[in-house]
């Protein structure tokens, strides 16, 4: 069995969600829609305060390169247009909508007949994927056309499907897979037509059994589609990591995937390209798990965005009494949240509820030197050594350390015995790192 | 709603801890533990108990009137320093000598450096080596324990070790062959099971393997170390043997007679002293079963694990700041 071979984890999986069908959730009263979702500049808003509004009508515009269309998730009346703080704990602008009935902008098809059929050319896919406000839906949230427009001299060579799901606790790709598997698979064949490559394939760890079943039996009516069973080690959906597992190819250090002929999407991606092609459908709604040891009902909830997660959490069974933490994504990459109004964003893939016991961080004790960061790291790094140049401020030597290759797993730090924050000085250090490269290139 | 925990990622960590691995590896002595109250009787406890109270108790004192700092004696790296101390001496050791071997590896070899974690050497090989050059005779008087199944305990017989017998036949100008062939010398056998004269936690190298394993499916301790220095002790006393079999002992008798084994897997494998790569790990080992053979065969003492482990302690820095891990992405392939 497959897998990628530098470093990596085994944290528990706790996949309670499992087996627990994606359950439409309810039209929420009010949503607030931040205006910029994804990786890049920040998109401008198109609708005014007081202005009614259908659901799929765009809200907001992307005006890079980088960067992508926001869509109206509901239909209602804009009530405000105002900063709110989103899941990332940043101040945003967002659009405050009060939610009126469920009107749909006619261009959408909303009938669930499955289309097969991909009519639209290359030209037209990559437009349309612009268009309907797409990204990357497995946290990373990069506009998706743009890893569709392969530079010059490059050549993409395989398109890979990340249905690896790595974090512990989510299940919100697995249930995608098993349930919208059919439409995923047409979403491929859509991002492989607009790559214009022979050849994609469907990383999927074995935990997953039955999703890897569907799957390829779903496979045999496509063709140049093929599901890759890996085994299970965390962060194998790092798309460093995915491409090294499946196609054995190492992307160098500071390169993009293209750079090996690969290029990565999410099967969540893959399903949202589907709804945009064939049913002219933007990206307002998306699957996210609400979940955790104490949550009474786990679930993954296929909800639109910009209903706060307060909801998701009353729907699955309340606060728990214990709840210490609670995370937008998985255990190992999420971020805390401040406060339970924050709105689902398109990159929400799971809502995790942590109790108290184990919300708080263990002593840190000295370094033991053991190397255990240094053998899980999955990018080769030296988390221990990293720690320590960013923390005496040595950013010329992090930088030569390779510390900007650091994908922030935090392999390093779950697996450190003395308990060492590792991460925290990763970031800190890739930050003033990053700022030291940049003002260099100034000069 | 009380107030929610605001950290970075990752929020879950392993069950490992340094406390675990600790008590893990005291886990893994107690194998050789038994062995050695069985052989040695009331004698390997005495020892065990003076040392291991030592270290606790210089631990104690230090942190919390020197450094008036945190305790940390129950985080179980100065039992373990307590324990291994004890596996390096003689079962018969006057009380006061273990108490000084217990100050040293404490207060010298672990606390002058900051404690655990900044100390370059492996703590108990301090303490030992310190008393091998202060006291030689007591620390070289080896009794010997009772014979396997035997009745009774042994009382103050003492002998030579296997090694010790080597030597000296050798500088007698008796072959390996000779020198085997009497009637004193242990066999491999006895070797194997714990027959034959040395320190208390060395002797059975059975034991000693059985706890290594039980660290081995815990992950306490990766393959790279043990395997290097095994590998290179083997080749290189094996490279000897075949050129001259009557002046070289063979490769089997080098691991089984001494303290090879518990070097290998309980001395040369503490993580603090150890690199931290596993390039460099393999590099360690590799140097300190060449240094352990070089020193057996051609050094003062017959016994020379501890001073090759010291010696690759000394060179762990320097190691690990030139055996980096292999980088992801480091070997282009255009594929
Ligand atoms: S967070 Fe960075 S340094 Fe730590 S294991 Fe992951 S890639 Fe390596
Ligand atoms: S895992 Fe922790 S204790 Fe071990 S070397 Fe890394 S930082 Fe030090």
């Amino acid at each position: 069995m497959k897998t990628f071979k530098l470093g990596g984890v085994h944290p528990e999986e706790n996949k309670i969600s499992a087996n627990k069908a994606i359950e439409v959730f309810p039209l929420p009263e009010k949503v607030y829609v931040p205006v910029s979702q994804s990786l890049g500049a920040p998109s401008k808003v198109v609708v005014e305060k007081g202005a009614v509004v259908k659901t799929g009508q765009l809200l907001a515009k992307g005006e890079s390169f980088i960067s992508a269309n926001v869509h109206c998730p509901v239909s209602g009346k804009v009530t405000r247009i105002d900063d709110i703080i989103d899941s990332s704990g940043y101040k945003r602008q967002a659009v405050y909508i009060d939610v009126a009935g469920d009107e749909w902008e006619e261009s959408i098809d909303r009938s669930p007949d499955i289309i097969y059929e991909i009519s639209a050319d290359r030209d037209t896919i990559i437009k349309k994927i612009n268009e309907m406000g797409v990204v990357g839906l497995g946290g990373a949230t990069f506009p998706s056309h743009v890893k569709l427009m392969v530079p010059d001299g490059k050549k993409a060579q395989y398109l890979l499907i990340n249905g690896v799901e790595c974090e512990p606790y989510l299940t919100a790709d697995h249930r995608l897979m098993l349930e919208r598997g059919e439409e995923m698979l047409i979403g491929t064949a859509i991002l492989k037509k607009a790559l214009g490559v022979e050849k994609a394939f469907i990383g999927i760890e074995r935990n997953k059994p039955d999703a890897i079943e569907h799957l390829s039996r779903l496979c045999a009516k496509f063709k140049g589609i093929e599901v890759m069973p890996l085994k299970v080690k965390y962060p194998q959906g790092g798309e460093k990591q995915l491409i090294k597992a499946v196609v054995n190819l190492e992307v160098p250090s500071g390169k993009l995937p293209i750079e090996v002929g690969c290029v990565v999407n999410n099967v969540g991606t893959a399903f949202a390209v589907y709804e945009a092609i064939q049913k002219n459908k933007p990206l307002i709604e998306r699957v996210v798990t609400v979940t955790g040891k104490s949550v009474l009902n786990p679930a993954n909830f296929l909800v639109r965005i910009g209903t706060p997660v307060s909801l998701l959490i009353e729907r699955a069974g309340g606060l728990p009494e214990d709840t210490g933490k609670v995370i937008s994504g998985g255990p190992m990459m999420g971020k805390a949240l401040t406060s339970l109004e924050v709105p689902v964003v398109k990159g929400t893939s799971g809502i995790l509820i942590m109790p108290g016991q184990e919300s708080k961080r263990t002593t840190v004790l000295s370094c033991i030197r053991c190397g255990r960061c240094i053998t899980a790291c999955p990018m080769g790094l030296e988390p221990v050594l990293l720690a320590q140049l960013s923390e005496s401020q040595l950013f010329e030597k992090a930088e030569k350390e390779k510390i900007m290759d650091c994908i922030e797993c935090g392999s390093c730090h779950y697996t450190c015995p003395a308990g060492r924050p590792l991460l925290d000085y990763l970031r800190l250090g890739k930050n003033k790192t990053g700022l030291l490269i940049r003002n260099r290139g100034k000069k | 709603m009380s107030l929610l925990t605001i950290s970075g990622s990752p929020h879950v960590h392993t069950q490992q801890s340094v406390k675990s691995i600790m008590y893990g590896v005291v886990i893994a002595m107690i194998p050789a533990i038994f062995v050695s109250v069985y052989f040695f009787g009331i004698d390997a406890a005495r020892v065990m108990l003076i040392s291991v109270l030592g270290c606790l108790f210089f631990e104690w004192v230090i942190q919390k009137y020197l450094i008036k700092g945190p305790v940390t004696i129950n985080d179980g790296s100065a039992l373990v320093t307590g324990i291994l101390l004890a596996f390096n001496v003689p079962a018969n050791l006057p009380w006061w000598i273990l108490i000084i071997g217990a100050l040293v590896s404490i207060g010298i070899g672990k606390m002058s450096f900051g404690g655990l974690g900044k100390n370059p050497f492996n703590p108990a090989l301090v303490g030992r080596v310190f008393l091998l050059i202060s006291f030689p005779v007591q620390m070289t008087s080896w009794p010997m324990p009772k014979a396997l199944f035997a009745e009774g305990i042994t009382d103050a017989i003492t002998g030579p070790t296997t090694l010790g017998i080597i030597k000296e036949g050798l500088s007698a100008g008796k072959t390996i062959q000779e020198i085997m062939a009497s009637p004193d010398f242990p066999g491999y056998l006895n070797d194997m099971m714990g027959v034959q004269g040395g320190s208390l936690g060395e002797i059975s190298a059975l034991a000693l393997l059985l706890g290594a394993l039980f660290m081995f499916t815990r992950k306490i301790i990766t393959w790279h170390i043990p395997t290097a220095y095994i590998g290179s002790a083997v080749i290189f006393s094996g490279i000897l043997w075949l050129i001259d079999p009557t002046q070289y002992i063979d490769p089997l008798m080098h691991l089984l007679a001494g303290g090879m084994i518990l070097g290998v897997f309980y001395m040369a494998t503490d993580m603090v002293s150890s690199p931290m790569t596993a390039r460099g790990q393999i590099v360690f080992g590799v140097g300190a079963g060449l240094l352990t053979i070089l020193i057996r065969v051609w050094g003062a003492y017959p016994e020379g694990v501890s001073f090759a482990i010291l010696i690759m302690n000394a060179f762990t820095p320097l190691i690990n700041s030139y055996f980096k891990p292999k980088r992801f992405g480091e070997v282009v392939k255009h594929g």
